[in-house]
């Protein structure tokens, strides 16, 4: 499997990889980990003309703690997200949903920002992110902006970004209460059958403030506000937790494919989520 | 497209050779380095016989392209140990039978060496996760982790014995 030529470029900042992004319009493309990449370059489904590695931006590496507000570059690899023990204890999600994504090797070079700039549908980071309600920093010709995790997903590999731009990074806010990342997949390096990211905030024995999310049960990942209500102010009894999952389904879109027809995902996603809301819960 | 020379360490020697940027790292280290160590097996990131060490990061080197790894050092199974003084690893794999045909073997011990240099002392259940991302279709793995957890008692009582 031999990839179509390209040229390679290594820019050394971030301005310099905008402005080959701009010269080149849609025959250029980042290269972050590669592992989504690579393969789709490998098997022709994605011409590239212009590969560009961010490995040299330095701007983009490095996770930056200050008080409860927590920046990540997007060239930090998932590996880093899993061993950053600052990171852990302000983000803890971010450690259990990682060490859930592909293998060992896959994590050491996969990226976060790739995984959630790819916009494939089967990434865990896009629900993740959006249970945490991140903000995404992009940067191109015209300037920086952020867009919300939330609002930054359109249709599967389409999201709110510019050809032109970069993710550069995501910030966020350290989170309290219980967590859970419940992933279902075949066998280990498999996207999710279904996966919920699940928080979780308690006071005085009931539900808070809660936020639900989901990955690969629509062509974009699903953040269920209805949901997420259903289980305030309960103590996430049974009851409670089986109308948390009945909105949450309502919201899914699964489509056949060979992890299973759309009955058995819908069957899946509902324990998944009703797993990750019971864990989670046992640790608000 | 152009080529371009690319430097990197290969278990501590420089080579420079002349590649395609479109080029994957594992064609460069068997072809032009003549490192047959990393094998090629799925070619598709899945089963792990090209893991390499890439300055501290284990590689699947079917999913990197040579250009991506300009300037840096990199460690082949052919670097852990030789015929005449194995490795470690390499010695628990045979006294523990954990290998049969040996096509997964060096991508399995390269990636065994990094995940002790990360966790000297895991659990079995670590071992298992540690080696997630390769694949033996002989052995059934257990020997593979009866081999990786000897090897790391052995390295700890070593390193107890010279303190």
């Amino acid at each position: 499997m031999i990839p179509a030529a390209f040229e390679y470029h290594r820019p050394i900042d971030i301005g310099g990889a905008v402005s080959i992004l701009a010269e080149h319009g849609d025959e250029a493309r980042v290269l972050a980990g590669g592992h989504s990449l690579i393969p789709m370059m490998k098997l022709r489904m994605a011409d590239v003309p212009h590969l560009v590695d961010l490995q040299d931006i330095t701007a983009l590496k490095g996770i930056t703690i200050e008080d409860t507000r927590v920046t990540i570059g997007a060239m930090t690899t998932q590996h880093e997200l899993i061993t950053h023990d600052a990171l852990f204890a302000a983000v803890p999600l971010l450690r259990e949903a990682a060490l859930q994504i592909a293998d060992p090797q896959v994590r050491h070079m996969g990226t976060i920002g790739g995984n959630v700039a790819n916009g494939d549908p089967g990434n865990d980071m896009p629900g993740v992110m959006q249970c945490l309600d991140a903000t995404f920093t992009l940067e191109g010709p015209d300037g920086t902006r952020t867009v919300q995790a939330r609002d930054f997903y359109e249709a599967a590999y389409l999201t709110d970004r510019d050809d032109a731009e970069i993710l550069t990074q995501i910030s966020l806010n350290a989170t309290r209460g219980g967590y859970a990342y419940e992933k279902q997949k075949r066998k280990i390096g498999d996207y999710a059958t279904a996966a919920c990211a699940v928080l979780i905030e308690a006071e005085n024995g009931v539900v808070s403030s809660a936020a639900i999310s989901m990955t690969n049960l629509s062509d974009v990942p699903v953040f269920s506000e209805t949901a997420a209500q259903a289980l305030i102010g309960t103590s996430c009894e049974p009851a409670a937790v089986k109308s948390a999952v009945d909105a949450a389904l309502t919201e899914i879109d699964p489509t056949e494919d060979n992890r299973g027809p759309v009955q058995f995902k819908r069957h899946v996603a509902g324990i998944i989520i009703a797993r990750a809301i019971e864990r989670a819960w046992a640790r608000a | 497209m152009t080529k371009q020379i690319l430097k990197m360490t290969v278990n501590g020697e420089t080579h420079e050779v002349l590649a395609e940027p479109r080029e994957l790292l594992v064609y460069v280290l068997r072809e032009k380095i003549g490192m047959k160590g990393p094998h090629v097996g799925c070619e598709t990131s899945h089963c792990g016989a090209c893991t390499v060490e890439i300055d501290g990061k284990s590689v699947k080197s079917c999913t990197m392209f040579a250009a991506q790894a300009q300037g840096a050092n990199i460690t082949t199974i052919e670097g852990l140990g030789t015929p005449d003084g194995l490795h470690v690893l390499q010695t628990s794999f045979k006294e523990h039978h954990g290998l049969q045909c040996g096509y997964c073997t060096p991508g399995m011990i390269t990636r065994a060496h990094r995940l002790l240099q990360e966790n000297p002392n895991p659990t079995e259940e670590e071992v298992r996760f540690g080696i997630a991302g390769n694949i033996c279709r002989c052995t059934g793995y257990q020997n593979i982790v009866k081999a990786i957890l000897s090897a790391a008692a052995e390295i700890n009582a070593a390193k107890e014995a010279a303190q």
